[in-house]
Formats: structure tokens, C-alpha cells, sequence
């Protein structure tokens, strides 16, 4: 999710919940006061869990919320409660993401702040979500701007997650560092340090692994960039992380300038981006592995008209009411 | 020969204003896109901030409902293609292909006539003309299919090739048979104005008995030219056409087949049809005559007729390695400076090539949906004319295809289940692909959830299995459906998620004093040994099932091995030795002798537990004395029992 223009984190900052209903159409269920500061990203746990958010602020802290059913008369008029379950304070700055851990993980969640910390909790018991303590804390050295753990399941991959710097110095390469959990010494050490990244990274997202032995990874910064990340084969007595071959599979500079979101969809065949060309672009690789953009979303400043769609290869359902998957939206209160 | 290259579709999202920064999030089935305040640096724009989310979807074709037979019945012919069995040799699998590969186009067809009805009947235009390009797609994929399954899967030598070229060009020109209905149904056919078109555009395709027959009609319309049209129609029976199932060769049929070309060409020569214009022009034709074939442009309006009918009229034992030079001649030869080469010609031109690949490649940039490249190359790849490349995906281009197609289908309400099995033939990562997907279906019913269950065990998946149920039984939970939480986690063999819902039973019970959903307790079965909370609830409610049914001495046994045996949480004893209470007060002597130490000895040890438990500060003076004044309760119960058991023990009975 995207940050609220900077100057202005005086302002409240409110987090808002859309639900699908029955017949399809989408309501806002919830709309609250999540953080003092602006909020800048928010993110949801599996729904294994029920139903649990994270976020996290401008105002150094992230928290986590749970949904409570309410009565039946509020959910017939489609309002839910949310109430904070935590918060998690121990950053001194900004913290600037949050996320997740896979679900074969338990529950657990990351975060990383603006003086370069990344701090791993958990929740040992998932009935309780008031209970998390810190498992990790790791020292990138760079200010950190986005996290993203390997979404990765498999026996063969041990627990990793990239961290993303945006840190102006172009002199201190390596924005992007990768790092992996060895179940020996039982603590992250990095793997792999992205060296040719040496412009600010906004974004990284880890794409769904289908069973393949390497990773992919799509990075936002001047440009949209994917990367291959192969594990080189280790030898048994060797220590420490896995070694990789690092290989760039694409590199994109068609939004002209910076690229602030990449996203992947859930079978990791397209990539979205956005940047500030104002457009939204997906890219698409086809069975030789060429990426190729095969879309662009752009606002055309058009009104807004009452029919659904165009007939193009990407068609359109516009509503005049709000509408929304279960994600959240950042949103400047009115008064703002 | 070069790929196709199509410019990346712009979408316009009304209501954004230009240049702003837009933010997105991936839906299950969509992309939706929002406009932000964001800029990267400066000060925030003032003015309301874009209050919409808009929802883009991709391919709308999914949502059709005409084409969703389509893809129904082609997962019918798509599955039973998988079944043919592996051992037998290909070559005497051909019919068998051939039939499935008619299958595929006539349900094409089918589909195409449903659309073209619908496009007609409509009154909404923009709705016929979204139907129209629907049409003219199929249209166009029917035609690139029929020419595959000619040059490729039927792959017929040489003679036996242009005879199903032929059959191709007729079927993909009605309008022929449409001029010939008019002119046929009119007063005097042979003096319609599309009387002679229709003549040439017989000749054309090589429909020379047709021809003969309209020809006839003209004949004797002009006793003059009489002679004239009895050498022309003997010119067009006389025509040798290659029998396959026949005892004549290649070789004596091409034999014959140029002295029929010579004798034709020598009436030309001869000027015996100057006077007639049409009949000349038709002379010509018969000995392949390149500029009155591209005369007829109109006529044959594609250059794929002008290849078949020049090839029909100059080679027509054509081989298929041949067919390319002509293939390319004759499209260079047929476009002019005004027209452009089409995607279209490029595809069938990759076919005439035999490059497989190209024409795979081609289609799938070219075509929106995905279906008709991942059907016609698993045919291909049965009929086992691709050579598997070995991709970075690990996979094959064919899996590639297939996991596309079937990946679209997944976000249709219905449609997901056919995706399923598309997934199931896809052996390298199929299965990893199903998996992501399938824990995406929205859980919208318990019948739904039920379904997508049924298809993760049978598979095995038994992740799946585990995180669906945990899934329902959490969303039961938080909506108080005890009952239904727990047959879900029981399902998912959750043990500590059992004990959870197990202990909200008991709280349940000691708040309310009724158990809910009691059916499902009553029968729980083998599950109950899934945990140790569980085990005690359903031994619990067994004990009220027999005390209801005033089995006493049964209960009593129940009850006291409740906590002997230590099923029961030492919270629960209070309760346990509450509800004897009853029991000890009956006329009857119920507890023996034995088992009234027993019971006594609980109640010791959960009072000395009690007190050596630091007094809660919180616990209410009130309570405490309850507690107490229950255990002096229970205690001269037990004492009383004790009695009478000893005494009717001890009596004989005399």
C-alpha cells in the first residue's frame, strides 16, 4: 500500500476495511484511527488465523489487530469491530513495513524500520494474539524501506526474507540483502547482498515458489527489476548460509521514472508495478522466460461513466460506491 | 520467420486524473487500482483525493455465458483425450486424433453459430458488435485449427494433400453456396448477375460437377455457342482427381493428370474459347494461369484459395515440404501495395512452414484467451509431434500452455472445477499450481468448502486438507458455532484446536447448563480420541445420556472413572462431584462401598490442592464460602453412602 504524501503526518491517518458481501457487492465494514502517524503500509495474516491485520507507522510503532463479530444487528448493517491486540514498540524510528512470515511458519510477522533494524516476532500461542515476543533483531547497516519473506514451503528452502533499502547513497551498493535462517546457530545471517542494486529500492516482493528449486524476486526502484536466485549446491560439512547465483531476468524501464509498488498475483505469472508515471503496468514472462509488459493501466481523467466496461482485452467494472478485496486502504481522513 | 509483436493494451481508468500516482492491489480474479496523494517529493496536493477503487479484470470472455460451453465441453473432450492409452503406437492412434481434433471444431462451431445468432437477434449495438469480434475469432481460430489438423495430425503425403486443402478452402467460403442460393432461387439463374461468379468460384475450389451443372443452365440459353459448351464441359469432366483409396499411384495419376493439363492448355492455344469471354477466362483457370487466378481476387478473397486453387490447377501432387515456397509466393503475390500482412496470414503461413512453434507462439500473443493454444498443442503433444524443450520452468511448453488456460478458469465461480483436472494432467507442476490455487477459492458456503475438500483428498493434499478446515473451524469459532467449529477441526485432525473448542463446550455447560449442538457430541466416535478435552466431553455427555436415561449404576461408573483414570481436567472435578451429588442421594444405594472411597479420596485431593494454592486475594469472601459449604456438602453425602453401602454389603440376604 502506498504512503500518504509526506508532509503530512500531522494528520490522522485512518485504516478502512472493505467486505464482499453475498451478492458481490462491496462495503466498507470499518474505518478507524490505526496510528498517531501517517500509516504506511498495512498487511493481512493468513486467514488460518481468523481474522488479523499488521500495521505500521511513521510513529515507530506496528500493531496487530484482530476483527471481533459484533452483534447481529451490526452485521446486518455490515459493521465489523476491530480491536488492537498489540502493539509493538520497540523501534525508535519510522518503521516502514510489515509483514507476515508464511503460514508454515506459524504466526509470526517481520518488520523493518528507517535506521536499518529488522525485527522478527512471534506469537507462540495463535489463540493469543496479545503475546508476541521478539525473536530476532538484525542490524541491515542501511535504512530499510520493504521486506518480503520467501513464500516458499519447501523442506528444501530454509525461512528467508529480502530487505530493501532506500537509502540515497549511491556509493554503498547493495540495496537489496538477502537473509536466511540456519537452524544450527538458530539466527538469520545474510546470504546475499544484490550488489548491482545501488539506487533507492521502494519495493521487493518474493514471488510464490510452484516447487521450483530458485527464487524470483521483483524489486522496485528506478526501474522494475526481477531477479533469478539459484542456490548453489552445498557442500555437507560447509557452514553458514547458502551461496546463490544472482542473475538479472529482466530489467524494465518503461515507467520513466521511480517504481514504488511491485506485486505479484498468486501464481506468480504477472507482475504489477506502478510508478510515478502515473501508470500501472503487468508484465508477463512466457515459457522461454522473455518478460514482456502485456498491459498498461493508466488514468485517462475521463468521468466517470455508469457502464461496465470496455470492450478491450482488459475489461473494466467500475462502481460508484467503493469497492475492494480483503485489503486495506490508506486513506487522508476528510478533515485533512 | 519473425514473431508477432503486439504492443502491451493500454487500459484507460476513468475517474483518475492524468499523471497521478495510482496504487493497486491483486485481487483473487482482478487487479484493483486506486488513485493516491502520493508524490515523491513537494508538497501533497490539496483537493479531494480520487474516492474510487476501480476493479479491472482480464478477459471477460470467461463471464460469456455462450462461450462457457466452450470450455465445458471442451474439458469433456480434453479429459477423454488423456485417457487414450500411452502403449499403443501412434500411428494407429491417427483416426482416433483426427475424430477428437473434429471434436474440438465442431463444438468451435457450435459455439460460433450460438454467438452469431445472438449477435443478429440483439438489439443492444454495442453488445453485437462485442458478439461480432467473438465471432470472428472463433472464426478465425477454426481456421487456423482445420489447417493443423491437415497439415499436422492427419499429415496426409502427398496427392491426398491438396484433397484436404481443398475440403479446407470449401468449408471456410460459403460465399459461394451464398450467391449460388440466390441465383438458383431466381427466375432465370443464368441470367443473374451472380451467375457467372458463381461459376468461377466453382471452378475456383475445384467443384467442377457444380459447375458442369450451372454451365448446363447457360447452355441452353445459347444453341449458338452449343459446341462451346460441350467442349468446356467435356474439358471439366474429363478433370483427373487423385483417389487415395484407389489402385492408381502417385505417379500414373500425375501422368494423367498433365495430359488432361495439355489437352486444356492446347484449346486455349487453339482460340476456341476467344469468343466467350467467360469461357476463356475459365480455360484459363484449368491450366493454372497466374494472372487470371489473381484476376479473381475478389472471388477467392484470400491468398490461402488463390495458393490451393493455383496449386490445385499446376501442382497438384503437391508434397508437404513443397507447400511453403508456394505458401509465400502466393501471399506476396496476392497482397498488394494497400494490404498488410495480418497476424493471421503470419499464423497460416507458420503452418504452411510446419513450424509448429511459431504458430503456437504466434497464436498466443495474438488471441486473448488462452484456450485454444493450450488445447490444440496438448492434441499436438499426444499426437507426439512436439519434441519437449527443456525450459527453465522445468516444464514444457505444453504444461506452460495448460496451466495458463486452466489458471484463468480458476476464477470463475463454476468453471474452477474443470480447471482441476486440467491441473491433475500437468505432471511436473501441475500439482504445485493446484495447490496455490485451490487455497484460494473463496470459501463462500460449507458446500463450496466441502467440494474443494473432497478434491484435496482425493489427491492427498493433505496441507490443504489441514489449512481449509483450520480456515472454517476458526471462522465458525469467531461466529460461536461451537458445533461446527468443532466437526472442522476435527476433520483436520487439529488436536490443540479440539481441546479449544472442547473447553468452550465445558465453559459452555457450567455457564448455561445445557451442552449445544449435542447431535454432534452424541456421535462423535473414534474422533473423540483426537484429544484428551475431547475424549472427556464426549464421556461427559455419555454420563448425562445415562443418567437421563436413569441408568444409574452405569453413570456412577462413568462419572467416578472420569477422574480415576484421569480423563477429566482437575477444573472439572468440582463439577464432576457436584453432579454425583444426585446420584448419593438416591433411596438406592447406587456408589458401592469401594467406590465411595474412591470418590471420597478425589475430594481429598482436590481440597488439599485447593488450599495449598495461595488464597486468591480476588476471589470474593462470597464464593469461598460456597466452595466450602459444597464440600461439607458432598463430604456428609459421601458419608451417608458410605453407610448404607457398608450396611447393604454387609447384609445377607436371607
Amino acid at each position: 500500500m502506498n504512503p500518504c504524501g509526506e508532509s503530512s503526518c500531522l494528520s490522522f491517518a485512518l485504516t478502512l476495511v472493505w467486505d464482499k458481501r453475498e451478492n458481490g457487492e462491496w462495503q466498507c465494514t470499518a474505518s478507524w484511527k490505526t496510528h498517531s502517524g501517517s500509516v504506511w503500509r498495512v498487511t493481512w495474516a493468513h486467514p488460518e488465523f481468523g481474522q488479523v491485520l499488521a500495521s505500521c507507522s511513521f510513529d515507530r510503532t506496528a500493531a496487530v489487530w484482530e476483527e471481533i463479530v459484533g452483534e447481529s444487528n451490526d452485521k446486518q448493517r455490515g459493521l465489523s469491530h476491530w480491536i488492537k491486540r498489540t502493539t509493538l514498540v520497540d523501534s525508535r524510528t519510522s518503521v516502514t513495513d510489515v509483514k507476515f512470515a508464511p503460514k508454515h511458519m506459524g504466526l509470526m510477522l517481520a518488520t523493518c524500520s528507517a535506521d536499518g533494524v529488522v525485527r522478527i516476532y512471534e506469537a507462540p500461542d495463535v489463540m493469543n494474539l496479545s503475546q508476541w515476543s521478539l525473536q530476532h533483531e538484525i542490524s541491515c547497516k542501511l535504512s530499510c524501506s520493504c521486506i518480503s519473506w520467501n513464500p516458499s514451503s519447501s523442506r528444501a528452502h530454509p525461512p528467508m526474507f529480502a530487505v530493501g533499502s532506500d537509502d540515497s547513497n549511491v556509493a554503498y551498493g547493495g540495496k537489496v540483502q538477502i537473509y536466511e535462517y540456519n537452524e544450527n546457530t538458530r539466527k538469520y545471517s545474510k546470504a546475499e547482498t544484490l550488489m548491482t542494486v545501488t539506487d533507492a529500492v521502494h519495493d521487493i516482493a518474493f514471488a510464490p515458489n510452484l516447487g521450483r528449486s530458485f527464487h524470483v524476486l521483483a524489486i522496485a526502484t528506478k526501474d522494475v527489476r526481477i531477479f533469478k536466485l539459484v542456490p548453489l549446491r552445498k557442500e555437507s560439512t560447509a557452514a553458514g548460509p547458502t551461496k546463490f547465483e544472482v542473475q538479472i531476468v529482466a530489467q524494465f524501464d518503461n515507467h520513466n521514472s521511480q517504481v514504488w509498488r511491485v506485486s505479484w498475483n498468486i501464481t506468480s505469472t504477472l507482475l504489477a508495478s506502478s510508478g510515478d508515471d502515473g501508470c500501472v503496468r503487468l508484465w508477463k514472462a512466457n515459457y522461454m522466460e522473455n518478460w514482456k509488459c502485456t498491459g498498461i493501466l493508466k488514468g485517462d481523467g475521463s468521468p466517470l461513466t455508469g457502464s461496465s466496461g470496455q470492450p478491450s482485452a482488459m475489461n473494466m467494472v467500475v462502481g460508484s460506491s467503493v469497492q475492494n478485496s480483503q485489503n486495506i486502504l490508506n486513506g487522508m481522513s476528510a478533515g485533512s | 520467420m519473425e514473431e508477432v509483436d503486439v504492443n502491451p493494451t493500454v487500459t484507460n481508468i476513468p475517474a483518475i486524473r492524468h499523471g497521478k500516482h495510482m496504487g493497486f492491489a491483486w485481487g483473487p480474479e482482478d487487479i484493483l487500482v486506486y488513485e493516491t496523494q502520493f508524490k515523491a517529493s513537494g508538497p501533497s496536493l490539496s483537493g479531494p483525493g480520487g474516492s474510487f477503487i476501480h476493479k479491472v479484470r482480464k478477459d471477460e470472455d470467461i463471464h460469456s455465458p455462450i462461450l462457457r460451453k466452450l470450455f465445458n465441453e471442451s474439458h469433456h473432450i480434453f479429459v477423454g483425450l488423456q485417457t487414450i492409452k500411452e502403449d499403443v503406437p501412434s500411428k494407429s492412434k491417427k483416426p482416433q486424433f483426427v475424430s477428437i481434433s473434429r471434436n474440438y471444431r465442431s463444438v468451435i462451431r457450435a459455439c460460433m453459430e450460438e454467438l452469431q445468432q445472438v449477435a443478429v437477434s440483439t438489439k443492444d449495438t454495442e453488445m453485437a458488435t462485442q458478439y461480432g469480434n467473438q465471432v470472428s475469432i472463433l472464426l478465425a481460430i477454426e481456421l487456423i485449427w482445420n489447417l493443423c489438423e491437415v497439415l499436422f495430425i492427419d499429415a496426409a503425403p502427398a496427392g491426398s494433400l491438396l484433397l484436404h486443402l481443398l475440403d479446407w478452402v470449401r468449408l471456410h467460403n460459403a460465399d459461394a453456396d451464398e450467391k449460388a442460393k440466390d441465383v438458383l432461387q431466381s427466375d432465370s439463374p443464368a441470367e443473374h448477375h451472380h451467375y457467372w461468379d458463381v461459376v468461377v468460384s466453382y471452378v475456383l475450389q475445384g467443384r467442377l460437377e457444380e459447375a458442369r451443372q450451372m454451365l448446363a443452365k447457360q447452355a441452353t440459353r445459347q444453341p449458338a455457342s452449343r459446341n462451346m459448351y460441350k467442349l468446356m464441359d467435356g474439358l471439366l469432366s474429363k478433370m483427373p482427381f487423385y483417389n487415395p483409396g484407389g489402385t492408381q499411384t502417385l505417379t500414373e495419376f500425375d501422368v494423367k493428370w498433365r495430359n488432361w493439363h495439355e489437352e486444356v492448355d492446347r484449346y486455349l492455344k487453339d482460340n476456341s474459347f476467344s469468343s466467350n469471354y467467360h469461357l476463356e477466362l475459365i480455360c484459363k483457370i484449368l491450366v493454372g494461369d497466374e494472372d487470371a487466378l489473381l484476376e479473381q481476387k475478389e472471388l477467392l478473397s484470400t491468398w490461402y484459395h488463390f495458393l490451393i486453387t493455383r496449386l490445385l490447377y499446376c501442382h497438384p501432387t503437391v508434397k508437404p515440404i513443397e507447400l511453403h515456397y508456394y505458401a509465400q509466393s502466393c501471399l506476396t503475390m496476392f497482397l498488394d501495395s494497400r494490404s498488410v500482412q495480418e497476424p493471421l496470414d503470419s499464423i497460416l503461413l507458420a503452418a504452411f512452414e510446419f513450424d509448429i512453434y511459431l504458430v503456437i507462439k504466434d497464436c498466443s500473443i495474438v488471441l486473448n484467451n488462452w484456450w485454444f493454444v493450450a488445447h490444440l498443442t496438448d492434441l499436438l503433444d499426444h499426437c507426439k509431434l512436439l519434441h519437449s524443450h527443456n525450459l527453465n520452468f522445468g516444464s514444457n511448453m505444453r504444461e506452460f500452455l495448460l496451466i495458463e488456460y486452466a489458471s484463468g478458469l480458476f476464477t470463475h465461480h463454476s468453471l474452477w472445477q474443470c480447471a482441476v483436472d486440467y491441473f491433475d494432467h500437468c505432471p511436473e507442476l501441475g500439482r504445485a499450481c493446484l495447490e496455490l490455487q485451490i487455497e484460494r477459492v473463496p470459501l463462500d458456503t460449507e458446500r463450496k468448502a466441502l467440494k474443494v475438500l473432497r478434491i484435496c483428498e482425493d489427491r492427498q493434499m493433505s496441507e490443504q486438507v489441514r489449512s481449509i478446515c483450520k480456515i472454517m473451524a476458526m471462522r465458525a469459532l469467531r461466529n460461536n458455532r461451537l458445533g461446527s467449529a468443532l466437526s472442522w477441526s476435527i476433520r483436520a485432525k487439529d488436536a490443540a484446536f479440539a481441546t479449544l473448542i472442547s473447553e468452550r463446550f465445558l465453559q459452555d455447560y457450567c455457564t448455561k447448563g445445557t451442552f449445544s449442538d449435542l447431535d454432534l457430541i452424541d456421535n462423535l466416535g473414534p474422533a473423540m480420541l483426537l484429544s484428551d478435552r475431547l475424549t472427556f466431553l464426549g464421556k461427559y455427555r455419555e454420563f448425562h445420556k445415562l443418567y437421563g436415561e436413569k441408568r444409574f449404576k452405569e453413570a456412577a461408573k462413568l462419572l467416578l472413572s472420569l477422574m480415576t483414570a484421569k480423563i477429566a481436567p482437575r477444573s472439572f472435578w468440582m463439577t464432576l462431584l457436584t453432579d454425583a451429588l444426585p446420584l448419593l442421594e438416591q433411596k438406592e444405594v447406587i456408589f458401592s462401598a469401594d467406590q465411595t472411597y474412591e470418590l471420597m479420596y478425589c475430594l481429598e485431593e482436590l481440597t488439599s490442592s485447593l488450599d495449598t494454592a495461595a488464597p486468591g486475594a480476588d476471589s470474593p469472601m462470597q464464593e469461598q464460602d460456597v466452595e466450602q459449604t459444597k464440600v461439607e456438602l458432598l463430604r456428609l453425602s459421601l458419608a451417608r453412602n458410605l453407610a448404607m453401602a457398608i450396611v447393604k454389603e454387609g447384609t445377607v440376604d436371607t
